[in-house]
Parts: C-alpha cells; sequence; structure tokens
C-alpha cells in the first residue's frame, strides 16, 4: 500500500510518501510562500528523488479541513486531479486528528489548536488508549480559546497542545489553563503529511474513503455571505428578498 | 500535415466552472459548463468563496464530462490548458490546482492562459478562416479592453475601462431599475420593450486616451435620473431607461472599436466575452461595421460566456508558440494581456 499524502490546512506545506509502515519521503515548508508555489514543485521533488513511479500510488491522503478555505482548496484540487488521473480512491483526514498523530501514542489529553482568528481555534480532543488506538472525545469544531480553556480545566486531565494555534495562544494558555499542560515541541507541533498517511491508512482499512470526483473539503465554517445572509433572514429581513 | 494536438483545458476564474477538449485550437470536441449562477443570484453578484467552495465540489465532474463528451482519455490529452488570471484568485486556485496535478500525474504539458486571450479566440472556433491580425473588443463583466491582436498571443491594448467594466455597469443599472441579477441579459430583453432615444445619457470620453472607456459616469447618470424621478413621484419608464442606457454603452463601444479599426488599417473587428453577446451591441456593431467595410466576427452566445473551449483555442497558439508554465504556476487575479 502505497500512499500518498498532502495537508496544506495552515502556513505549512507538507508532503509525503508513506509505503505500509516506512516513511519513504516527506517534505515540510514552514514559509510564506503560497502553497499553490509549493505543493506541486515539492511533490515532483520526492517523487524524482525517491525515484517513484507516479503511476504506483495506491491510494492519496489528505488533511480535509478544518483549516485556512485557500489552502484547503488548493490541496483539494490537487488531490483531485491527482485522483482523477491515476483513478485511486481518496481518505480525506480530519485536520485535528492528523495533527493528533503526530503526538502518536499519548496518554494525555492531546488538544490541537489551529488559529481560526476572532479569538477561535480549531479544536478537537483525542487521546490513544491503551491500545494505542486513537479515541476521539471530542470532535473538531471551531470554539473560542477561554471556552476551550475553561473546558480543559473542567475535564481535569493533564493536556499536550499541538498546532500553530501555540503561536498566537501559547500566553493566554499559560495564564489561564488550572490543570498540567505542555506544548510539543518543533518536530511535532505543525501539520506533517506523515502523519495524515498514517491516520489516512487506519480509515481506509476501516473502509473509510472516498472518490476524488466526490471529495470535498469540510471547512467547519459557512463563507461569510451565507452567514450574514443566514443572520438576515433569521432577524426577519426576508422582506430584502 | 501537422500533428494533432489534444488539449484539455479548464476555466474557473469566475463563477462558471468548465472543461473542454480542443483539437488544435478550432475544433471544439466538448465544451462543459457548470455554472453558478442560480447560487450567486441569491446575493446579488458573485460571491468569492462560495464561486470557490462550488469549483472545488464540481470540477472533476466537468473534466470527466468534457473527456467523456469528447470521447477521449487522458492518455489522448497532449497537454492541459488552463485560466490563471485574471479572476477571483480563489475561483482560479481550484482550476489551476486540478490542472497543474493532472498535467503532472500525466507527465504532459501545461499551459497557463490569460483569460482575455481565451475570449479572444473564441472567435477562432466557429470563424475558421479567422487569424490575426484584427481589431476586437472585449466586453464582459470585469473587463472592457479593445486589443489589437497583431499575432497569436501578441496584443497591443489599445484601450480600457478607466472604472467599471461595462457588464458591470449593467449589473448596476440593472439593479437600481430593479431588474435583478445578472443584469445583461435582463436589460437586453427589457430594452426591446423601450425607446433608446427616450433619454439622452452622457457618452463618456476619456481626454486623454481615445480609446479608453469609462462607464462610472453614465451609470452614475442613470441613477440620479432615477432618484430624481423618486423624488418627483414620478414613475419611470424602466424599459426606456434600459434601452437608452444600453444605447450609450453601445454606442461608445462601437465607435472605439470602428475607429481603431480605420486607425491601424485593420478590415476585420471580433467581440468578444459575455457582452459580446448583448443583442444591441451585435446589431450596433453591425451596422457600423457594413457602413464602413469591416467584416464582423462574433462568436456565439455560449462562447461569450466563461468557457473552457476558448481556453482551449487560445492554449493551443500558446502551446505552438513555446510557453509552458512550471509546476509552481500561481493564481495571478490581476495579470496583464500578453504576460507570461
Amino acid at each position: 500500500m502505497k500512499i500518498l499524502a498532502f495537508d496544506s490546512s495552515g502556513l505549512v506545506a507538507s508532503v509525503a510518501i508513506v509505503q505500509d509502515d516506512n516513511l519513504i519521503a516527506e517534505y515540510t515548508t514552514n514559509y510564506k510562500k503560497t502553497h499553490s508555489q509549493t505543493l506541486l514543485p515539492m511533490l515532483d521533488e520526492v517523487v524524482r528523488m525517491t525515484e517513484t513511479d507516479k503511476e504506483s500510488f495506491d491510494l492519496l491522503a489528505v488533511a480535509a479541513g478544518p483549516g485556512s478555505f485557500t489552502g484547503l482548496r488548493i490541496g483539494s484540487a490537487t488531490v483531485k486531479g491527482l485522483a482523477l488521473a491515476w483513478n485511486i480512491p481518496v481518505v480525506a483526514v480530519p485536520t485535528l486528528e492528523a495533527l493528533a498523530y503526530n503526538t502518536w501514542g499519548s496518554r494525555r489529553v492531546i488538544c490541537p489548536i489551529m488559529d481560526a482568528r476572532r479569538r477561535q481555534v480549531y479544536t478537537g480532543l483525542y487521546r490513544f488508549d491503551k491500545d494505542d488506538r486513537l479515541e476521539t472525545l471530542m470532535d473538531q469544531i471551531p470554539m473560542d480559546i477561554d471556552e476551550l480553556i475553561g473546558l480543559l480545566g473542567d475535564r481535569g486531565e493533564e493536556v499536550l497542545f499541538v498546532g500553530d494555534g501555540i503561536d498566537v495562544y501559547a500566553d493566554t494558555i499559560r495564564q489561564k489553563m488550572t490543570v498540567p499542560f505542555s506544548f510539543a515541541p518543533a518536530h511535532m507541533n505543525k501539520q506533517r503529511a506523515g502523519s495524515v498517511a498514517v491516520a489516512a491508512k487506519k480509515r481506509y482499512e476501516e473502509g473509510i474513503y472516498t472518490s476524488g470526483d466526490d471529495f470535498a473539503p469540510e471547512y467547519l465554517r459557512q463563507s461569510q455571505a451565507e452567514r450574514e445572509r443566514a443572520e438576515r433572514q433569521k432577524a426577519g429581513g426576508a422582506a430584502n428578498e | 500535415m501537422e500533428k494533432e494536438v489534444k488539449i484539455l483545458a479548464i476555466e474557473s476564474s469566475c463563477d462558471e466552472t468548465s472543461a473542454a477538449v480542443v483539437v488544435n485550437g478550432r475544433n471544439v470536441l466538448s465544451n462543459v459548463i457548470y455554472s453558478q449562477i442560480d447560487i450567486h443570484t441569491l446575493y446579488g453578484g458573485v460571491v468569492p468563496e462560495i464561486a470557490s467552495r462550488k469549483h472545488i465540489e464540481k470540477i472533476n465532474q466537468v473534466i470527466r464530462q468534457a473527456l467523456k463528451e469528447a470521447e477521449c482519455t487522458l492518455d489522448d490529452i497532449d497537454a492541459v490548458a488552463v485560466t490563471y488570471g485574471p479572476g477571483l484568485v480563489g475561483a482560479l486556485l481550484v482550476g489551476v490546482g486540478a490542472a497543474k496535478s493532472i498535467a503532472f500525474a500525466k507527465d504532459i504539458p501545461l499551459v497557463g492562459v490569460h483569460h482575455i486571450e481565451g475570449h479572444i479566440a473564441a472567435n477562432y472556433i466557429e470563424n475558421k478562416d479567422l487569424e490575426p491580425p484584427f481589431m476586437c473588443l472585449v466586453v464582459s463583466g470585469g473587463h472592457t479592453h479593445l486589443v489589437k491582436v497583431v499575432d497569436y498571443g501578441k496584443f497591443e491594448i489599445l484601450g480600457i475601462t478607466r472604472d467599471d467594466a461595462a457588464g458591470e455597469a449593467f449589473d448596476k443599472v440593472a439593479r437600481a431599475i430593479g431588474l435583478g441579477y445578472p443584469g445583461g441579459p435582463k436589460i437586453d430583453k427589457k430594452a426591446k420593450e423601450g425607446n433608446p432615444d427616450a433619454i439622452v445619457f452622457p457618452r463618456a470620453k476619456v481626454a486623454e486616451s481615445v480609446y479608453d472607456f469609462s462607464f462610472s459616469g453614465l451609470k452614475s447618470a442613470v441613477l440620479n435620473y432615477i432618484n430624481q424621478a423618486h423624488m418627483r413621484d414620478e414613475e419611470i419608464n424602466e424599459a426606456d431607461v434600459a434601452a437608452s442606457f444600453q444605447k450609450a454603452v453601445t454606442e461608445v463601444l462601437t465607435e472605439h472599436a470602428v475607429a481603431a479599426a480605420k486607425e491601424f488599417h485593420m478590415d476585420k473587428i471580433a467581440i468578444a466575452g459575455g457582452v459580446a453577446s448583448n443583442s444591441a451591441l451585435r446589431a450596433s456593431m453591425k451596422a457600423a461595421c457594413d457602413k464602413a467595410g469591416l467584416t464582423l466576427y462574433n462568436p456565439s452566445p455560449i462562447l461569450c460566456t466563461d468557457n473552457a473551449a476558448m481556453i482551449g483555442a487560445a492554449g493551443y497558439y500558446e502551446y505552438i508558440n513555446g510557453t509552458r508554465h512550471g509546476w509552481d504556476l500561481n493564481a495571478i487575479p490581476n495579470l496583464k494581456l500578453g504576460e507570461r
């Protein structure tokens, strides 16, 4: 089983090739260039470097959201095009679940956080059980950072934070957390396509995959225009229609 | 005989998701267009984020349908052409992303195409005899360009709009009269019931540049006319406003195009873009061209809208000229015509 995985949900762009239980290549950049300029050249590079036959992939995996809308779409368009051309399935991995896989085996509560602006983070709660299976304690959602900190305090368990939300909210977390916590270090605190591939393999084995045609990212948020329209209608603004 | 070149073309610069298969730039095997217009009508105009999301949902189905209708597979395709600007960046990125990964997956060349170059090339599809040089008037919701087409892929821009695009003015005026979105077809229809000489709206000239356009003054004049009527509690004749406004736009467009053709000794004028399917513009261009002894070319309405066949036509000539883009091709929302 040869998996080609992508994560372009945040500032990081990452491409990985995982074959069975081996990471063959992983290329991750955390730089300001747009994913449109980095993702495919990175793929080209790893394919060349590892002399991989392009037609040899069995499965595509992608961090399917949440994340930057544009970032998600660049990854999605890439994966959809590849799926169409190679005629192979796609596993959509929730971005937060892939981040949880960065700290595989942790018995602590894993809390990935991604900056979602407006004092919010995209977050979820995960833990690896005694058999090292990922447990989802709370599905991924957008949440106010203060609400999240309160919720973690109520749980009363030790927390391991991962994700780019740390860069934005480290001070808030240090000030307000009432339970022990730590921040994952540099090699595991941002998106990695290797983790996406590993999470995807698990999902694929459980029969959870889709076609490139049907795949679309999971934004977890409506567009601003849709939100505003819904609010107008709720406020009885249907007269405007 | 030169080898046949079969191009898969993709267009997603605004609110149409489109894919086409085009042979040698002129023979369209398929041209599938998924229009999102119904969704955007709810918002009175194109919402970029919604457009981008719809593109992602539909892109593969549209490409697959284009291949199916062309009775071919990706293995038969020689190159992938894609619009990479100008347009809505989020929307463009979907087409660009898919085009790049397909070209990469199949080891075939990638050719980025300018959206306006596509509109111009739409004229090649139905007019097998049309070859540069010719004058081209490109008018759509986002663009108003008077272009001297010197050769395939070689352009001189003689005039552009200084403010609103012609189609944008149609949308805004249609909204003001209460016709709704999209304004172009609605005004065209309403104007048929009205008198184009009922109201004299200003014909905007740009002092220092004879071929440039300006439509914001005209738009304001129409809005003022409507407001003043409202203040006096007078009913406006919507059909007369639509017809008179439309005449003011098409007259300027026609005059500029014909004057430019004469100055640069061109005997052919082509029109392109969404507004090129406006019946008044077609009629006025036809009359002026007949009078001046010029041949007028205009694509069928379907090729005037945003569509991938025109990108396949332009992409072919870019391909023949050696244009190749790398895997780092990015969407460029304000791409200049002729830039590569």
